[in-house]
């Protein structure tokens, strides 16, 4: 049994990889024909939320990384989300339950924008 | 090296006096003395003054007096260039401690925290416990409000403000007014003074004389320095239209943690040095995150700024001093990157 076990996760991995592998192209590629559904990520890093839009379908978390050495916030014009402060490598999460165009920005850097298209 | 420099200030000087500002009546004189650009007021006369060393001895008159301003700790930062900006806190209040003519008090112009933590405030007032001036005056940073819309920053600092932690005072004839332009701020703009504040600011400037020196402080500049990064007050311009009948006004600011300087009409606009880290002058990098200096180079890129008042004359020197004594060739360098940001 454990043979076996081993030997189908052994065919399985490079399926799931090469899965992801196309799934991760077809994201960056076609973004906005087809939204991702679940997971999406924007990136802060040199003072800029990137991608600076980003589109996803309703249902969708999307998760905010800083890489910056100085902290920064994900703050939605709206009210709608607002993360804590974010220092180094710390992240926010939003899952988009409504289809919309949030605008957000760092309420530290308000020059920093950005925007989430939910579709 | 004096000479050089002198060559230089006096040439941008020509500069300065060819844009055709009017200039009566408001800082004249820039000297460029080893460790400070010193900036006297004049009656319109252009008037040297070599600080340097012998700054300190300055002839004491009754109704002089000298305060200085820190910015920028950043307690709580420990990443490069500076793993360690409790040492270099503890370092500027060394300097403060050690100068001959000790400042009546301190002004702190914020970003006092790196995350607004209990923590970092906690060190930051043990470490200015051990300052020679009791009397410290403080505006908050956008770092000082990260978290509860700075409650705890007006706890701590705020005591016998208004609104998000602006006051003034009186001290020796001289009004101070401390602003905030860090809370609230919207999306896609720079700094921002609010309206409830503006009118404040009329308001407690309304009746006084013009003859009463003015020095605002701030953490974000008041004048535009850089807008991609923020780098100005959005409304600014209010604030000043409110000084402008004043014959001296001084706005003292940090956040960019390098010096700059101008000079608008009657105004002088300087920004000071952090006590933690540089940033790098702007549009040089890809954005304002801290700049990365060799460690034997950091302490040349901090500093405190000492700011003498002189009865004659109504006059501000303002004095950057880097923490670390510049006698090598590194200081003219600095030096003369000062000049240019200020006339150039």
């Amino acid at each position: 049994m454990t043979k076996k076990h081993i030997w189908v996760a052994g065919m399985a991995a490079p399926v799931v990889i090469a899965m992801l592998l196309l799934f991760a192209g077809a994201a960056r590629v076609t973004a906005d024909d087809q939204p991702s559904k679940t997971n999406a990520e924007v990136k802060i890093d040199n003072f800029v939320f990137g991608p600076q839009t980003l589109t996803v379908q309703v249902g969708a978390t999307v998760t905010w990384t800083n890489k910056d050495d100085i902290p920064h916030t994900t703050v939605s014009t709206d009210g709608a989300f607002k993360s804590k402060v974010m220092d180094t490598d710390e992240k926010f999460s939003y899952t988009f339950t409504k289809a919309g165009t949030y605008s957000y920005f760092c309420s530290v850097h308000p020059k920093m924008t950005g925007e989430i298209v939910v579709k | 090296m004096r000479n050089k420099k002198q060559d230089l200030i006096d040439q941008k000087l020509q500069g300065l006096n060819d844009d055709g500002i009017d200039r009566r009546g408001f800082l004249k004189c820039m000297a460029w003395a080893g460790t400070g650009l010193v900036w006297t007021m004049s009656g319109g006369i252009p008037m040297s003054r070599v600080f340097a060393k012998g700054h300190d001895q300055m002839a004491a008159k009754a109704g002089d007096f000298a305060f200085v301003q820190i910015s920028d700790s950043h307690i709580g930062f420990n990443k490069p260039a500076n793993p360690d900006v409790t040492a270099t806190l503890q370092t500027a209040i060394n300097r403060i401690n050690a100068m001959s003519h000790p400042p009546d008090f301190i002004i702190h112009t914020g970003d006092l925290s790196q995350l607004s933590k209990p923590s970092e405030f906690d060190t930051l007032d043990q470490a200015l416990k051990g300052a020679s001036a009791k009397q410290i005056y403080f505006v908050p940073g956008e770092h000082d409000m990260l978290s509860d819309n700075g409650e705890q920053y007006l706890q701590r600092y705020g005591k016998g403000t208004k609104g998000t932690g602006w006051s003034s005072f009186d001290h020796k004839g001289v009004h101070f007014v401390g602003l905030v332009n860090v809370a609230n701020l919207k999306a896609g703009g720079m700094g921002s003074l609010g309206n409830e504040q503006l009118e404040w600011l009329e308001d407690d400037l309304k009746g006084r004389s013009a003859s009463t020196p003015i020095v605002l402080y701030a953490h974000i500049p008041l004048w535009t320095i850089y807008p991609d990064w923020g780098w100005g007050t959005d409304d600014s311009e209010q604030a000043l239209s409110y000084v402008k009948r004043f014959g001296s006004v001084t706005v003292l600011n940090g956040h960019i943690h390098q010096i700059m300087q101008k000079i608008e009409g009657k105004v002088s606009f300087h920004t000071a040095m952090s006590t933690a880290f540089p940033q790098p002058a702007p549009g040089t990098a890809p954005s304002a995150g801290p700049l990365k200096v060799p460690a034997d180079q950091l302490q040349r890129v901090l500093g405190i700024t000492d700011v003498n008042y002189l009865v004659n004359g109504r006059s501000l020197a303002v004095v950057d001093s880097p923490l670390a004594d510049s006698k090598s060739s590194a200081s003219w360098k600095g030096g003369h990157g000062n000049v240019n940001s200020l006339f150039g």
